[in-house]
């Protein structure tokens, strides 16, 4: 079982990242919820989103009080949740806009700078997948194959994006 | 022997539980007759208040639904949705229309729903004895204004009409008078427009209807038809007030 | 749309496509948080298959709608949260009193008052115990899952029609929004629909009309008449109890749930279970009809020393819990409100503090 955290501005495609870990759980045939911070916090404010991913049974409790990962796309986010990250846990940390350091020196913490990776594979707006591919390659969760597959579609709506989606992650996957 | 006048077949056979002198009784024949002579009979739905009309369910020889207080043009809206080839119309006193059900009415008049009200406005509270109406005139007494109506204490009455005239929804408004045979025919005239409307899928129409209660205004039945004729149509101006 | 489908969706959306799935063909709402993704999904789908959406002017307006669309045969529904639904009462208890089948969400958020928008189970009451006026039951079901909202609202109008009374669905903030994977069944084919002679369709005549009301101004036909409701109650009690028991066999504490809580509690009954204390849960899936003999029977189990009703507020669904153990054995209650929800560790710890194994 694979709890995360996704925390960060409004506006950083927290809410998508998370749906995109779901989505591919749900094409592997794995169980999986994904339940977002609601409510006027969201208008401009801070999001962010609790995903469980079982390979073997449903999920039972969608609440995360402990998390196996924090993907904190700004600094309140770090602030806010990094604590409760267990020991030996994962916490991406998006460098492009958070200076600080990991406090919780039990967690691994992996530094991406997403927004200038973002931007130099002509997206600025897929931070977000720079952060999933850095993440994926970090936990091993799922194949970067499936990912790939995932954002196909995830956005055969919208196809224009796919390339450049597909770039940002790979991009991600490729930092050490 | 030679048939000269017979009951519309809109009407059952149940016998009115209405007061001596009441002009609810006019008003549910010339709705009865207005559905009959539209074609009405087999295709219409009718829903009654709460308040003087409440059995109104036992009258109209048609399908019939009772509603809460207020709710009627709300439930009519629900009724018509469903199945919009059916003669669909609300029948509501002033209480249930102008006070407690305000938004109903007026909300249903400006979505412009293709249904049909009669508004029954007798300025009082009758089922419940007599309490002080949205409509009650200025100066009329009632069991909850015992001194008369004051605008310092208890607010203007209210105008539905002309208020409901002022949106776009509605096709046609009007307001009639129950007081005397002229203007009984001039309100059957006004009903059957009403229907006739929303036959032709014209869109929401209203009739007022200025009515009667001897019995919490303390009249005769004839010293009532002169207070509705003298009184009651100053506050209340007939005429139609929209028509498109 | 005639094939089962796989597809992730928020619980709000999932509730709107099961319902229409299951016959829904007429939907009258007013916007509040967290619910309005039911009647912005309603508005496009709905007219898709001939159906009709209609946003009220008011929860009351909206609740009446219901009842005029349902007393004219329609398979209708209405949704709202907890502020809202206090205003939809006067409504329910009407539809009741004509006997009219519909379906009624309610995404309940904290109170009392405006209270705030965050998940809560704080209508506990209001729900199974009539919130509006006079004696009247309705079938409540107290989803926990995106699929569990998909598979009770897709025979939620056949439940309705069966009994004449509104089922309602008693949810919170967090299942409205909660995304989850769901297999969504194939849609049912309105004209397979039990025919409902008592609906105003329009065509009654004389002796043919039908009335939909429930104004009985005799005593003994109104007596008589909650007669004939409480027996149908009876039945609906008697058939439609829905229950799950987790690990309950063999266990010590047993936790009691309903709704999404009661998936914290069960990751709750993993971690004491790890701990070496057998843990057990025991959830409620209709809420009215309470799972009475399913409790009885856990109670009466040697192994179980003392239950814990842990609930989103201030204590309401434990009552129901105590008078069911009828002082066998102890009743412990941990609850959170507010908005704030408990964790599946906050539920271990009440249990390893307070609990005395």
């Amino acid at each position: 079982m694979e709890r995360i955290v996704i925390a960060g501005f409004g506006g950083q495609g927290v809410l998508s990242l998370g749906q995109l870990l779901v989505y591919a759980a749900m094409y592997e045939n794995q169980y999986a919820t994904w339940l977002p911070s609601y409510g006027p916090e969201m208008r401009g404010g801070t999001a962010n989103c609790s995903v469980v991913i079982d390979a073997e049974k449903p999920v039972a409790s969608p609440i995360i009080a402990t998390s196996d990962t924090l993907i904190a796309m700004n600094k309140p986010s770090l602030d806010k949740f990094q604590m409760s990250v267990k020991s030996g846990g994962l916490i991406v940390i998006n460098s492009s806009l958070i200076t600080d350091k990991c406090a919780n020196t039990a967690a691994k913490a992996v530094y991406v700078d997403a927004n200038r990776i973002a931007h130099e594979n002509g997206n600025n707006k897929a931070s977000n997948l720079v952060i999933l591919g850095a993440y994926i390659r970090h936990s091993g969760l799922f194949p970067k194959e499936v990912i790939l597959s995932t954002i196909e579609k995830v956005y055969a709506s919208k196809p224009q994006f796919i390339p450049s989606n597909k770039a940002c992650f790979e991009a991600g996957f490729a930092l050490d | 022997m030679t048939t000269v006048f017979e009951k519309t077949s809109f009407l059952t056979d149940a016998p009115f539980h209405y007061c001596p002198g009441c002009t609810h009784g006019i008003a549910h024949r010339i709705v009865a007759e207005s559905l009959e002579e539209i074609g009405a009979e087999g295709r219409c739905v009718g829903v009654a208040p709460v308040g003087c009309a409440v059995f109104a369910y036992n009258y109209f020889n048609c399908d019939m639904q009772e509603a809460a207080h207020g709710r009627a043009p709300a439930v009519a809206t629900g009724i018509k949705l469903v199945n919009p080839d059916n003669i669909v119309f609300a029948y509501q006193g002033d209480g249930d229309l102008a006070s407690i059900g305000m938004a109903e009415i007026v909300h249903a008049a400006t979505r412009g729903v293709n249904i049909t009200v009669i508004f029954i406005n007798n300025a009082i509270y009758g089922m419940t004895g007599g309490q002080m109406a949205p409509t009650t005139l200025l100066g009329q007494k009632s069991t909850t204004c015992p001194s008369g109506r004051s605008a310092q204490v208890n607010g203007y009455p209210v105008r539905m009409c002309e208020m409901l005239a002022t949106l776009d929804g509605p096709s046609y408004i009007a307001r009639c008078s129950l007081a005397d045979v002229k203007n009984v025919r001039q309100a059957k005239r006004a009903v059957l427009k009403a229907f006739q409307n929303q036959k032709e899928g014209k869109g929401f129409s209203f009739v007022e209807l200025l009515s009667t209660c001897p019995t919490n205004w303390h009249m005769s039945p004839v010293q009532a038809l002169e207070y509705v004729k003298n009184e009651m149509t100053a506050q209340y101006p007939l005429g139609v007030f929209k028509e498109i | 749309m005639t094939m089962e489908e796989r597809r992730l969706m928020k619980g709000n959306e999932a509730i709107a496509e099961a319902a229409i799935r299951g016959g829904c063909r007429f939907y009258a709402g007013y916007p509040i948080t967290p619910q309005n993704e039911i009647p912005e999904y309603m508005s496009w789908r709905l007219p898709q298959v001939g159906g009709r959406f209609i946003q009220a002017e008011s929860e009351i307006a909206a609740i009446n709608m219901v009842y005029g669309a349902a007393g004219a045969g329609a398979r209708a529904m209405t949704s709202s949260s907890s502020p809202g639904i206090s205003l939809k009462q006067e409504g329910i208890s009407y539809i009741c009193g004509a006997e009219l089948p519909c379906v009624i969400i309610n995404m309940v958020r904290s109170g009392p008052g405006l209270g705030g928008i965050q998940p809560a189970q704080s209508d506990y009451f209001q729900t199974v115990k009539g919130g509006g006026h006079g004696d009247y039951r309705m079938l409540v079901y107290s989803p926990c899952s995106v699929q569990e909202c998909v598979d009770l609202l897709y025979d939620a109008y056949d439940k309705a029609e069966k009994y004449r009374l509104p089922v309602m669905i008693l949810g919170d903030g967090m299942l409205g929004q909660i995304m989850e994977a769901v297999t969504l069944p194939v849609m049912k084919d309105p004209s397979t629909f039990p025919k409902k002679p008592w609906a105003t369709d329009g065509t009654g005549v004389g002796q043919g009309r039908r009335i939909i009301n429930s104004l009985y101004i005799v005593p003994d036909e109104l007596e008589a008449m909650n007669k004939k409701l409480q027996k149908i109650y009876d039945d609906m009690c008697a058939n439609e109890v829905m229950c799950e028991s987790y690990l309950t066999d063999d266990a010590e504490i047993v936790i009691t749930a309903y709704g999404t809580v009661a998936r914290i509690a069960k990751s709750a009954v993993d971690m004491l279970r790890e701990k070496g204390i057998r843990a057990g849960l025991l959830r409620p899936i209709t809420l009215y009809p309470f799972p009475k003999a399913e409790f009885q029977k856990v109670i009466g189990n040697d192994s179980v020393k003392e239950l814990v009703a842990t609930e989103l507020s201030m204590g309401q669904y434990v009552e129901d819990v105590r008078l069911v153990a009828g002082g066998k054995k102890p009743v412990k209650f941990y609850g959170r409100s507010g908005g704030n929800v408990m964790s599946p560790d906050d539920i271990a710890a009440f249990v390893e503090k307070e609990v005395q194994l």
